[in-house]
């Protein structure tokens, strides 16, 4: 599946990285410490965290994520869109905890 | 080749700021991806250990056919002992940086698991050096 799909059937908002909405879905990973993101998610997953900050796009780019997911309704920061933009890698957001979003996305790309 | 990059402690706006152009370096000398995503890996949480604790440092990359070895040099606090920082999980880091989801204590575990050689030296209020080489 690839994001423009994700988007569509989950009814995500699209931040930033628009031009990158058609990266293919090879899984998920969830957490809100970027060491953890930075050591052991895989290329072309989703990643799924409450962290706004620039420094998520930093990991999402040199981890070669598909797309950032932010859960309960968080907005990115405006610099953290920039690199999105910039390096093509979409922010989402979502309105559902992380829990009940991430129940949701297994069930769809398992 | 040589690359060296300088970085500010406590800028956060840049931090990965060298890794990602030694990734480029990297891709473009047509370096096996499986390779660079190790050499990533070890080189952000080096990166991030400078910002977050150092007050400045110099990461000087040398690239050759047989791998890459980075040394990261900083002035700063320094670390008391050594394999106490080792430890998975033990972490110096501000309340601030832990907010931000740095700080969790796997920086220095997850660059040894993902380097091939790995040297780390440091003098409380001097600095630290920190050294790794990876195969190509």
């Amino acid at each position: 599946m690839t994001i423009r799909e994700l988007v569509k059937k989950m009814d995500l908002q699209v931040f930033s990285g628009e031009n990158g909405l058609d990266r293919e879905i090879e899984g998920g990973y969830v957490s809100d410490l970027l060491s953890d993101v930075m050591g052991f998610s895989q290329e072309g997953e989703v990643w799924v965290t409450l962290q706004t900050h620039k420094n998520i796009m930093a990991v999402a780019s040199l981890k070669d994520l598909a797309a950032i997911v932010l859960v309960k309704g968080l907005k990115p920061d405006e610099d953290a869109m920039e690199v999105s933009n910039e390096e093509e890698i979409p922010i989402l957001g979502t309105d559902k905890s992380c829990f009940e979003f991430t129940g949701l996305l297994w069930s769809l790309i398992k | 080749m040589e690359l060296v990059y300088k970085v500010e402690g406590g800028d956060f706006n840049k931090a990965g700021h060298a890794s990602s152009q030694i990734k480029r370096v990297l891709k473009q000398l047509g370096v096996p991806p499986v390779i660079i995503k190790r050499v990533v890996v070890a080189l952000y949480e080096a990166e991030v250990n400078i910002v977050a604790h150092a007050w400045r440092g110099v990461i000087t990359a040398g690239i050759d056919e047989s791998g890459i070895r980075v040394v990261l040099d900083d002035e700063g606090p320094g670390i008391p002992n050594i394999e106490k920082a080792m430890e998975k999980g033990y972490s110096t880091a501000s309340q601030e940086v832990r907010d931000m989801g740095f700080g969790a204590g796997m920086g220095l575990p997850n660059i040894r698991s993902n380097v091939d050689d790995f040297k780390i030296s440091s003098e409380v209020n001097k600095g630290t050096v920190l050294d790794f080489f990876i195969k190509f």
